[in-house]
């Protein structure tokens, strides 16, 4: 039986654990506006764009030469994969399951006897897949410094990852990231964006206008596809910047709820201990009076 | 009353215009080309220049580094990976833009087997001078 000072200061405690919860969680509510209005922002870009490189890809893709980025090179052997997480914790399940999934992924490969390479953007997937899949990472993108996710850090991400492919270091890379759905779901997505695959959005509209292109449909294409890599990492980033931001204010709630509750649990004990004690000293008063 | 045509301005960030123009000036990898309604459904790519858009309400200037433009005839859609309204353009984030533009030169001199990106990105530097010397800022060396 702890004594009431004991349940004093716990009670202390978990009141001092809860405003922590409760302050974070009104963080993360915050930044998630800014995160979804980022992530809003920039998905008329994203649409367009994506509109504009598959009417590209359709009349070049399937033509001799086309390039790399868009047709492969030829062989699946050796898979990149781009594990992006946050680079903090406290947010649920977000980091683990996007982790669990390029592991998952990662496993499936090796047992087909392909090779894996791994980059890590985020510190939280770093540390959550190296146990298992250590000795495949080949780079880590830092992103602790970075307030506001800017095109320009998708840019280098994309650089660094076109450089690889250029020197021949692999054939095929997939992206991991959350997808956010809303505050309570955020769904755990891989998405291939080397070879490139544009899907047209649905209402994008596909009327059949024949372009002129300037320079050339080649030259076009050759200039878009490294800055879609970019794109698709970028509209990754914003997508995985609110995911982060939801998953951490639904873990906070609950967080904070969970505080509250034990410290009514704790209160009622505390009030039993102290009744107990005070009904104890009664009756030794009694009795020794009686005594007397 | 001259026929007018939708334009829109995206950078990956955010939007930054959308309205109806009579004229749009855009600087295209092969040449400024003016494009007014009815203009025949091209797609061209932008070095770094001075967008300019002629509307109602008078002319707007942006300065854009790299993307593309989709014009139909109805519309023009410039996707810029870089935009920002001139007049936010000050000789500091100028040569923040220059300085990018030289580190790519730099990192693509050193590929010295191939040319290609070497010009590439020695157009691209002096693209981003010449739009300087245009808004009247200096690059700094």
């Amino acid at each position: 039986m702890p004594s009431l000072k004991d349940l004093k200061n716990r009670i202390e405690s978990v009141k001092s654990t809860r405003k922590i919860t409760k302050a974070m969680q009104m963080v993360a509510a915050a930044k998630l506006r800014r995160a979804q209005d980022s992530a809003e922002a920039s998905r008329p870009y994203t649409e367009r764009f994506n509109a504009v490189m598959a009417g590209l890809a359709a009349s070049v893709g399937s033509a001799d030469g086309a390039p790399k980025l868009l047709s492969g090179t030829g062989s699946d052997q050796v898979h990149l994969l781009v594990i992006m997480t946050a680079e903090r914790g406290l947010c649920g399940g977000f980091n683990g399951n996007i982790a669990k999934l390029a592991r998952t992924h990662a496993h499936d490969l090796l047992a087909d006897g392909k090779t894996v390479k791994i980059v890590t953007v985020g510190k939280k997937g770093r540390d959550a897949v190296r146990r298992e899949l250590g000795e495949h990472f080949v780079h880590h993108v830092d992103l602790t410094e970075v307030k506001r996710v800017a095109y320009s850090d998708a840019q280098g991400i994309a650089q660094d990852i076109l450089g690889r492919f250029d020197t021949g270091e692999f054939d095929v890379a997939t992206i991991f990231y959350s997808e956010f759905q809303n505050v309570v779901t955020q769904i755990p997505t891989a998405k291939q964006i080397i070879p490139a695959a544009f899907e047209a959005t649905d209402d994008a509209p596909t009327d059949g206008t024949i372009y002129d292109y300037e320079p050339s449909e080649e030259a076009i294409l050759a200039d878009l596809l490294p800055r879609g890599v970019a794109t698709a990492i970028f509209s990754a980033l914003l997508e995985n910047g609110a995911s982060e931001q939801g998953a951490r204010m639904s873990a906070m709630d609950n967080a904070t709820r969970n505080a509250g509750e034990m410290i009514d649990k704790l209160t009622i004990e505390y009030n039993r201990s102290r009744q107990a004690v005070i009904t104890n000293e009664l009756i030794e008063i009694i009795s020794g009076a009686e005594a007397l | 009353m001259a026929e007018t045509l939708q334009f829109d301005l995206v950078s990956p960030e955010r939007r930054l215009a959308s309205l109806e123009a009579t004229a749009v000036q855009i600087p295209g990898a092969d040449g400024d080309m003016t494009v007014m309604g009815s203009h025949a459904a091209t797609i061209t790519t932008l070095r770094p220049g001075i967008l300019s858009v002629t509307h109602a309400g008078g002319t707007d200037d942006y300065v854009v580094s790299g993307g593309f433009a989709e014009i139909s005839a109805t519309g023009v859609s410039v996707l810029a990976e870089q935009a920002l309204p001139k007049g936010d353009v000050t000789q500091e984030v100028f040569d923040g833009m220059v300085k990018a533009a030289r580190d790519a030169h730099a990192k693509a001199s050193d590929f010295v087997n191939e040319p290609g990106p070497v010009d590439d990105a020695a157009k691209l530097l002096a693209d981003m001078v010449a739009m300087g010397d245009t808004i009247g800022l200096s690059a700094s060396n």
